[in-house]
């Protein structure tokens, strides 16, 4: 398994456990697949005869489209399972799904679940790849690596970089691949956040400082990476109001000013208009959001491409 | 049928024994403690030198799943792992299913204990019927069938009122109440222990204060009631603070950990460990620390495994997926004599805390060598190593934190009443 760049990993899981050199190549590969998506013809045959099982425990749009759309430029044949529309309605175990999955010899599991750590187990029992496509509060890799391609392309680069997280720190697995990933690449990470929603020792996952304000946390930075807020998967007891969260942590333009001029906004989506993100800055010219999702597929594609260890496309 | 358990170093807490004896058995009673016995004729004898003989071990908190969870574990195969761990007493919790609430269930688990189980089976009934945390169970005449506590185990009670009268009813039924203390409120959907490796991992937390202000609660009804209290499983630096605090003022209250709580932290989580969840959850390195110290000062009173068996269905699935629980009988004495070699106990202090005390506690004549004692006896072999092998374990269940580590002692011998029932 892996590539022969030198990729050693069966699996994605979590960008915790990736070196700087991986991530480096991760993004590397990235952008040289990038170019792929603005073809004519947007197909290679790096993974043809490859089956990618997309299984999906937790609803998405966005991030299944992506990885399927990445699979298909890459030749692979992808397969959907949805939580809805499969056994895992009857009952059936992680598990004997995997087992059944995997009889059938699929490549590659793109999985995503809603329990932290369920990749873990998956990726002990199968001896195909598992890409991690968001596990509970754990990680979401893809984001993490679609974040940073995104910010290396504006900046040239991401070590020294300001980069500020706010929102629901707790139940985010994006921000926490954007900690291991930014700070692992050389960026500082300023979080901040309602104290309800900013879990205990966070500082400790990497080069990170927790503020206290919102203003604090921006000011100076190069990024403003806004989380969504989730008051149904987040409880009532956290926030007052998604009033009152907005006017002390949502971003607009006033905030916004706080950063440098060439800052750039990027949220994971779907945003709440109104509530973390107001309109006009995630219509305006410092938002890279639809740069995000375009960037999504090159980095989904060089993951698969990195845990399969086909050959890169020629020209 | 006599046994003679010679040259053995006997440690009797109760009795402020600690030397070189041999002990004499007679019809299921100690009939002698002294040196240079001679073995009577046709008497078995044992060769004790260079093992510990103690009053046989006693588990105040373990959960044997019978009736109804038979396919986790059931009273012959959990006193079959009671007696290899070394405990010829166990007390066993009301979770059965039905749970313990009535004499009809005591009344089954003290026949079955006694006609198929190879240790002492003493049980605990419910504080409140079907432990639903409604109205008071039967508390009188589950004493008078055989339980020597009540407890609510597994959920706290959490109405203030029902748990003052709970109290109070006992104290007068002359029962001892084990409260679980909970506040599920700040439990939420917490599944380990709140702090910086629940964070990493993304799994919800559980915060010490969810411990702490139920056993603050709970002490502070003990000692309005005026009645007595015994904690279970404590895991806190917060709960050792409070107990030492309430015992030092006067207040009745006597409380347990369990061995993983001053071996293990919420480190062992990591991986994903379902193996490593249980209720209380694993704490950090200052609240291990704590444990030990209570364990030393006295405030903490005794050893209990809170022994809780799960299939493996139960425990091979995603970490939020997993009951609560690991087994705790077979590794319970090895885990134990570490703390002697750590010198938090001397050898005395812990065979009060896995014997003396669980029978002062519970109130049952058990927990001593003294002649006339029913002979409940314990041979530990302190120095054997031996590695925790799950096809190796008497439990029906695997559910180990422990399995592939190496441990160091083990019981040699296990006599119930005079009654060699487990053997090395």
């Amino acid at each position: 398994m892996g590539s022969k760049l030198g990729f050693k990993h069966k699996d994605i899981i979590g960008l915790q456990d990736l070196s700087e050199e991986e991530i480096q190549l991760l993004l590397d590969t990235a952008e040289n697949l990038k170019e792929i998506n603005s073809r004519d013809i947007k197909k290679v045959p790096t993974l043809r005869g490859k089956t990618v099982v997309n299984l999906f425990y937790e609803a998405s749009t966005r991030t299944r489209t992506s990885f399927e759309i990445a699979a298909k430029r890459l030749s692979a044949d992808t397969i959907n399972i949805t939580a809805s529309t499969s056994s895992v309605t009857k009952g059936e175990t992680l598990s004997d799904t995997a087992r059944n999955i995997l009889a059938m010899k699929p490549d590659i599991i793109v999985m995503r679940h809603a329990v932290s750590g369920a990749h873990h187990y998956l990726a002990q029992r199968v001896s195909c790849s598992v890409i991690n496509a968001g596990d509970g509060a754990h990680e979401h890799p893809s984001q993490g690596l679609l974040d940073m391609l995104t910010i290396r392309e504006k900046f040239g680069k991401l070590a020294g970089l300001k980069v500020a997280i706010v929102g629901d720190i707790t139940h985010s697995r994006v921000a926490r691949s954007a900690i291991y990933g930014l700070t692992k690449m050389g960026a500082k990470v300023f979080l901040a956040g309602p104290p309800t929603m900013m879990p205990p020792g966070v500082e400790r996952l990497g080069n990170v400082q927790v503020c206290k304000d919102m203003r604090e946390a921006v000011e100076g930075a190069d990024v403003v990476m806004m989380l969504r807020i989730q008051l149904e998967r987040q409880g009532k007891t956290l926030i007052p109001t998604l009033r009152e969260y907005s006017r002390y942590f949502g971003l607009n333009h006033e905030v916004l000013k706080l950063a440098k001029k060439d800052a750039i906004v990027m949220h994971p989506g779907p945003i709440n208009r109104g509530v973390e993100l107001c309109s006009h800055v995630a219509d305006g010219p410092q938002s890279h959001i639809l740069k995000q999702v375009e960037n999504g597929v090159a980095v989904r594609m060089s993951m698969l491409y990195h845990v399969s260890g086909g050959e890169l496309p020629t020209e | 049928m006599n046994l003679l358990i010679k040259g053995g170093r006997v440690i009797d807490p109760a009795q402020n024994i600690d030397d070189t004896l041999d002990i004499l058995v007679a019809n299921g009673k100690i009939k002698e403690l002294g040196k240079g016995l001679k073995a009577p004729a046709g008497a078995e004898t044992i060769d004790a030198s260079g093992l510990l003989v103690t009053p046989g071990l006693i588990d105040m908190h373990v959960h044997l799943r019978d009736p109804g969870l038979e396919y986790k574990e059931d009273i012959v195969s959990g006193t079959r792992a009671a007696a290899a761990g070394g405990f010829t007493s166990v007390a066993c919790m009301p979770n059965s299913r039905p749970v313990n609430d009535n004499k009809a269930i005591t009344a089954y688990i003290i026949g079955k204990a006694k006609a198929e189980g190879v240790v002492n089976v003493f049980p605990v009934g419910a504080i409140t019927q079907g432990s639903k945390g409604e109205s008071l169970a039967e508390m009188g005449e589950l004493k008078e069938a055989g339980c020597v506590a009540v407890s609510d185990d597994g959920h706290p009670v959490a109405n203030a009122e029902l748990m003052r009268r709970a109290l109070e009813y006992a104290k007068g039924m002359g029962i001892m109440l084990i409260s679980h203390s909970e506040e599920l409120a700040l439990v939420g959907e917490g599944v380990m222990n709140e702090g910086f490796t629940a964070t990493e991992l993304g799994l919800k937390g559980i915060p010490w204060a969810a411990e702490d202000v139920a056993v603050a609660r709970d002490v502070y009804l003990a000692e309005f009631s005026n009645s007595p209290l015994h904690v279970a499983h404590i895991s806190t630096t917060g709960s050792v603070r409070i107990i030492r605090d309430a015992k030092a003022r006067g207040v009745k209250v006597t409380c347990e950990t369990a061995p993983h709580y001053f071996t293990l932290t919420d480190d062992a989580v990591r991986g994903y460990n379902t193996n490593a969840r249980m209720n209380p959850p694993l704490r950090e390195a200052g609240d291990l620390a704590s444990i030990k110290a209570g364990l030393k000062d006295g405030t903490i009173d005794a050893i209990a495994t809170d022994h809780a068996p799960h299939h493996l269905n139960e425990k091979d699935v995603e970490f939020n997926l997993a009951s609560n629980g690991i087994v705790g009988l077979e590794t319970s004495l090895p885990l134990a004599l570490r703390l002697v070699e750590e010198k938090v106990l001397d050898l005395k202090g812990l065979v009060a805390k896995m014997a003396l005390n669980p029978a002062r506690i519970l109130g049952i004549e058990r927990g001593t060598l003294k002649v006339g004692a029913v002979a409940d006896i314990t041979v530990i072999d302190a120095k054997r190593e031996w590695l925790v092998d799950a096809e190796k374990l008497a439990s029906k269940s695997k559910n180990s934190p422990f399995l592939g580590q190496r441990m160091k002692g083990c019981a040699a011998y296990t006599i119930v009443s005079g009654k060699i029932v487990y053997k090395l």
